[in-house]
């Protein structure tokens, strides 16, 4: 750590933290309403379950980006934060309309969009907060002393995903017309912007671990980000498909969408030969472990179980299934879960000066996570497979086919089991670094200035 | 090799010309396409009451329309004609002790729905199910 300010990130990767666990609670609350196991369902039904799921999901990976960008501008533009009192102040606000809108989906005050629920006079306050946040971090960058190319990247990804909030905050009474600009934000976030933000961090990250020059790493950036917009933008198109839209989104929707895994293959690429490539000086290797994986598990989660269906002819059949829950967990966990846990995994030891780089508990969170994760994902196709088959090649009815792929979810729970255990341990090393402090100043820097 | 220069080039001009492409076909979408397709002359007060409800109460939250939603509860784009009015109106108006409507062991959320609104949901269904979605869903294939 350069600046005393980088540690405001502390708190925002705190809120993470807590987050992510009441997050997983509402998970298995889903999984076992699945396996018929319903019993909280007069105070907390199904819906009130993934409308906080999806949303606690959401929230705290945005509250890790958001640690990110206040860890990574201040060291990339070589100044403090233009103001900390007010980065607090951003915190804090986040924090709080967080709380009121998880407590609003237990009282029924939700929008039924999925992944927005968040009600609209809320949503004026999360862009009021997110319009804050990204003026920090802008004045910031335009002050400092270097603009570089890894922070253009990251604050523009961050700038656009505030932007691409409003397009869901209109209302429209065809339903059609809802769900067309719901994808505006949806997947121009994560095919999208979300990928500039990834690539930013990454490129941060593969800087300061490998040692590998940056004006190599951040060729690379600008190719990857480049091919996610080329294929992510009309890739849009396959949540479009059975909208009620013309028939061209099934051409360009199919043809982009399937080149979209390309971005996710140049991101492992990219992570790995700048490793190979690296000095393998930095004794962090909890934090070199996860921004390889992130970089190897987006790829299969985002880019092969992505690609798996979404050609029209397959997405016709699996649209709307559990197949769609498969991808979606792997995607979320391998490409942004994980990275905001390789950031956290650098930046703690910068913030705390503690050098937790390599011990057991961190290990055992990584393999486990990542571990009950892959099982999660294989138990969500298995019972989306049975559910294609039973339900719509065979035209049974729905809970035909959901009563018979029960034992699957018997399977998803061990691996939530298993996914869980390795986050507490990596909340375990999070809480044992304890608070950030000024004597942790330059505390690495020496690995920096190893290069090949 | 690529410089730097001509991978931000590349970068750059893909978004800006790929942004375009598709901020043309939303265009046209919104203004002719989901017209044609959702024919919105037929959006009565009752169709627009019970899309509000679908809103209202996160129908979503547990079942799927177009196929959107989650994955806990049947798929309803098809629901009038598989069901028809009067079991739609028996389901969302069903009264059991806190449970809700529930037939094989899954329990939907009790409503206290009015006449009014339960009929407007069945409009609502009606007037999706009328929609032209490009063949979804797919009638079953194997007998
Ligand atoms: C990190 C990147 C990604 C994340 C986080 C992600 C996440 C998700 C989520 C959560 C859904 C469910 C959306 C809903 O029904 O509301 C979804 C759907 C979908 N994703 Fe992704 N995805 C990613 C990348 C990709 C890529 C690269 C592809 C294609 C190659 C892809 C193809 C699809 C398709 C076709 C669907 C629609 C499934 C359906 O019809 O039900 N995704 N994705
Ligand atoms: C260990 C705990 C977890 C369990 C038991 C769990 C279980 C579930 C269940 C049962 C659903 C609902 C599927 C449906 O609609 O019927 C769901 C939805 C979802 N969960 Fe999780 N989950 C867990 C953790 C996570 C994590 C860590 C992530 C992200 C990194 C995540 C991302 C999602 C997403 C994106 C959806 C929506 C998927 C879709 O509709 O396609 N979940 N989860
Ligand atoms: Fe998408």
């Amino acid at each position: 750590m350069k600046y005393k300010s980088q540690k405001v990130a502390y708190y925002f990767f705190g809120l993470s933290m807590l987050l992510i666990t009441l997050q997983i609670i509402y998970g298995f609350i889903m999984g076992f309403a699945h396996m018929g196991y319903d019993g909280l369902h007069r105070w907390i039904p199904f819906n009130t379950a993934s409308a906080t799921h999806k949303n606690l999901l959401v929230v705290w990976i945005i509250s890790g980006f958001m640690g990110a960008a206040y860890y990574i501008i201040p060291e990339e533009a070589e100044r403090e934060l233009v103001s900390v009192k007010l980065a607090m102040l951003q915190f804090w606000t986040l924090a709080i309309v967080g709380v009121i809108a998880v407590a609003g989906f237990h009282v029924g005050w939700w929008e039924g969009r999925k992944f927005l629920e968040i009600p609209r006079p809320l949503d004026f306050l999360v862009a009021a907060n997110v319009v804050g946040f990204i003026l920090l971090i802008l004045i910031t960058l335009l002050k400092g002393k270097k603009q570089t190319s890894t922070a253009w990247v990251l604050t523009m990804g961050l700038a656009a995903a505030g932007l691409l909030y409003l397009p869901g905050m209109i209302f429209f009474d065809n339903i059609s017309m809802d769900s067309f600009f719901r994808w505006w934000v949806v997947h121009l976030w994560v095919e999208g912007v979300w990928e500039l933000i990834m690539g930013g961090i990454l490129a941060f990250l593969l800087i300061k671990l490998t040692g590998v020059d940056r004006e190599v790493i951040e060729k690379w950036l600008y190719l990857i980000v480049g091919l996610t917009f080329l294929s992510g933008i009309l890739g849009t198109g396959h949540h479009y498909y059975f909208t009620g839209v013309p028939k061209y989104w099934l051409l360009i929707g199919g043809v982009f969408s399937s080149l979209e895994p390309l971005a996710f293959l140049g991101m492992t690429l990219f992570a790995l030969s700048m490793y190979r490539k690296g000095n393998k000086k930095h004794p962090n290797k909890l934090a070199v472990t996860w921004t390889l994986s992130t970089a190897i598990v987006s790829f299969l989660g985002a880019g092969l179980l992505g690609l798996a269906h979404t050609l029209p002819q397959v997405n016709l059949h699996t649209h709307g299934t559990l197949i769609t829950a498969s991808h979606g967990h792997l995607a979320f966990w391998g490409a942004y879960g994980s990275l905001v846990f390789a950031m956290i995994s650098y930046a703690m030891p910068q913030m705390t000066g503690r050098r937790i780089y390599d011990n057991r508990a961190g290990h055992l969170a990584f393999w486990l996570a990542n571990i009950g994760m892959i099982t999660m994902a294989i138990a969500f196709a298995a019972a989306g497979i049975g559910q294609v088959y039973i339900e719509r090649l065979a035209g049974k009815d729905f809970m035909t086919a959901a009563n018979a792929i029960k034992p699957h979810f018997f399977v998803l729970i061990i691996g939530a089991t298993i996914f869980s255990i390795g986050v507490t341990y990596f909340i375990v090393n999070f809480i044992r670094f304890g608070l950030p402090n000024d004597e942790a100043l330059r505390a690495d820097d020496k690995y920096e200035a190893l290069s090949n | 090799m690529l410089t730097k220069k001509q991978a931000k080039i590349f970068f750059l001009g893909g978004t800006l010309l790929f942004a375009i492409i598709f901020l043309g076909l939303s265009y046209d979408t919104v203004t002719n396409g989901i017209t044609s397709h959702t024919h919105p002359d037929n959006m009565t007060e009752a169709v627009v009451l019970g899309r509000t409800l679908w809103d209202k109460n996160n129908c979503m939250g547990c079942h799927t329309l177009m196929g959107e939603g989650a994955y806990y509860a049947p798929e309803l784009t098809k629901v009038y004609d598989r069901r028809g009015p009067d079991y739609i109106k028996t389901a969302v108006m069903f009264k059991n002790n806190g449970l809700g409507w529930g037939q094989r062991g899954r329990h939907m959320v009790e409503y206290n729905f009015t006449e009014k609104e339960a009929d407007g949901l069945v409009a609502f269904f009606k007037w999706v199910g009328e929609m032209d979605l490009n063949g979804y869903p797919a009638p079953p294939t194997i007998k």
